[in-house]
């Protein structure tokens, strides 16, 4: 039995660049299961909080610290870019990669990428070189090369941000279907309809602090924060 | 006038009825060059991709050091080499002085500089782009390293042809520590002005095609590898 990396504990985690903070402070405890939906306007700190968690960011104060060690639990996690990175290569060799660091068996590897292709539907682009994917590939390639490695957690930042609405339908089946098998899901999104769909609970975020956070339902039915309010009623928020 | 001329054709006809002084003068250049190519790229592409990867203290002093290097005086090497393979040097013991390994030596130290810097360079931009991927993948420094030089061999390429072609083309440095014995160290840029001092210009000349045909070589594959690269072929 493996250990279990979460629950995950934040604690008056703040992140600060050049005087400046961008994040908190911040106190949160990720459970084991679910699938959180982090919402917020632009700027709000939403990228800036997915990267603390997963250990991008330098932290100026505080603390976040997972079950089990942090170097195990760095291999346990995984994060798909707001700009979806393509490493210059096919989009085989994307998905091959993470596998082969991991030191998976070639054939294995091959198999599990020509897998991961047709079900994001990249199976006829598995030689196309990554750099040249349309962007909306590119998102799903990145998606695809972080669910490969079968992470404990993954934090998503606007994952279908350039998707159209049918490949968004497949994207969220693939999620749903991930947090169902036991991965734990925290996504980021300006899309009120797709957080209804997905959401167990709800991050709001303002300004870098944590303003409201709730579970779905009782988010969507009423929001304690008048922001909160304003932003699901389609205001704009400030 | 007619010197120059008659020269020219004479050299051409050096070429064209492949001379065995003159092939064998070239492939001792390659030789020569080609092991001190592959030596200093060895040494010069991990290393450039391991001083974009690494932060230390002293990174920005090294990357300064290595670009004054980039312009050190051949001649001053030769002569380095030179003092540190003489009998009385210290590596003196191996009877290196005046041997294809004294030349091959003064190259590497020439043109490992160039190649580092130039490997630099271009790992520099990839790494700026794969940054966070590499770090949210946990990738050891030795994987980082694999990645970029794998992910940028076409640049990397390029930078050993560049630090080719300006080692098969030094004359200084060789000439001090090869001695420009004949069939033991004499090479094309050695061999041409030994000749011209002579007065043989047919040699001189038919030597000198040969060089210029190798840096025109050169240049055509790192202009190749280019293409490559847009076209992402492999
Ligand atoms: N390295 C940095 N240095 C200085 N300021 C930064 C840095 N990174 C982010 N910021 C600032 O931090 C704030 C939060 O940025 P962040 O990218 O987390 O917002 P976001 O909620 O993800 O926005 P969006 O919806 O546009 O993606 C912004 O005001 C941004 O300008
Ligand atoms: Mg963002």
């Amino acid at each position: 039995m493996v250990t279990p990396i979460l629950p995950l504990e934040v604690s008056e985690a703040v992140v600060k660049r050049r005087g400046k903070t961008l994040l908190g402070p911040v106190d949160l405890t990720v459970s084991q299961s679910g699938f959180t939906i982090v919402m917020g306007p632009n700027g709000a700190g939403k990228t800036t909080f997915l990267r603390t968690l997963h250990g991008l960011e330098r932290l100026s104060k505080g603390e976040v610290t997972w079950q089990v060690p942090l170097t195990e639990a760095r291999l346990r996690q995984a994060f798909v870019f707001q700009t979806p990175i393509m490493l210059r290569r096919s989009v085989r060799d994307n998905l091959i990669y993470p596998l082969t660091l991991r030191g998976t068996k070639k054939v294995k590897a091959r198999a599990l990428a020509e897998e991961w292709a047709l079900r994001v539907g990249l199976a006829r682009t598995l030689e196309q070189q990554a750099p040249q994917l349309s962007g909306g590939e590119k998102q799903k390639l990145a998606l695809a090369r972080a669910l490969i490695l079968e992470p404990d957690i993954i934090f998503l930042d606007e994952p279908c941000a350039n998707l159209d609405g049918r490949a968004m339908r497949e994207i969220e089946t693939i999620l749903l279907d991930a947090c169902a098998a036991g991965t734990r899901i925290i996504m980021a999104t300006h899309d009120i309809g797709q957080a209804k769909r997905l959401a167990t609970d709800v991050v709001f975020l303002m300004h870098g602090h944590i303003i409201e956070n709730s579970p779905a339902q009782d988010f969507f039915a009423g929001p304690k924060t008048p922001q909160a309010a304003a932003l699901l009623q389609g205001d704009i928020v400030e | 006038m007619g010197d120059i001329w008659e020269g020219l054709v004479a050299g051409f006809w050096l070429v064209v009825t492949l001379d065995p002084d003159l092939v064998e003068i070239t492939l001792r250049s390659l030789q020569v060059t080609v092991t001190a190519t592959v030596i200093a790229s060895l040494i010069a592409l991990p290393f450039g991709a391991w001083l974009v990867i690494r932060r230390f203290r002293h990174r920005r002093a090294t990357i300064a050091v290595l670009n004054a290097l980039m312009g050190l005086p051949p001649v001053v090497v030769g002569l380095i080499v030179y003092l540190l393979l003489s009998r009385s040097g210290p590596f003196g013991v191996f009877g290196l002085l005046f041997t294809p390994t004294a030349m091959i030596i003064a190259q590497v130290i020439i043109i490992t500089p160039l190649i580092a810097s130039i490997a630099h360079q271009s790992v520099r931009d990839i790494w700026a782009e794969y940054h966070d991927l590499l770090i949210s993948f946990s990738t050891t420094k030795r994987q980082r390293i694999a990645t970029l030089i794998w992910d940028g061999r076409r640049a990397l390429m390029t930078a050993a042809l560049a630090g080719f072609g300006r080692a098969i083309g030094e004359v200084g440095a060789i000439m001090i520590v090869g001695g420009n014995i004949d069939h033991a160290t004499r090479v094309l840029t050695t061999a041409i002005a030994l000749e011209t001092g002579k007065g043989d210009f047919a040699l001189a000349l038919g030597l000198g095609f040969v060089l210029i045909a190798l840096a025109v070589a050169v240049n055509i594959a790192i202009h190749a590898i280019g293409q490559t690269e847009s076209e992402g072929k492999w």
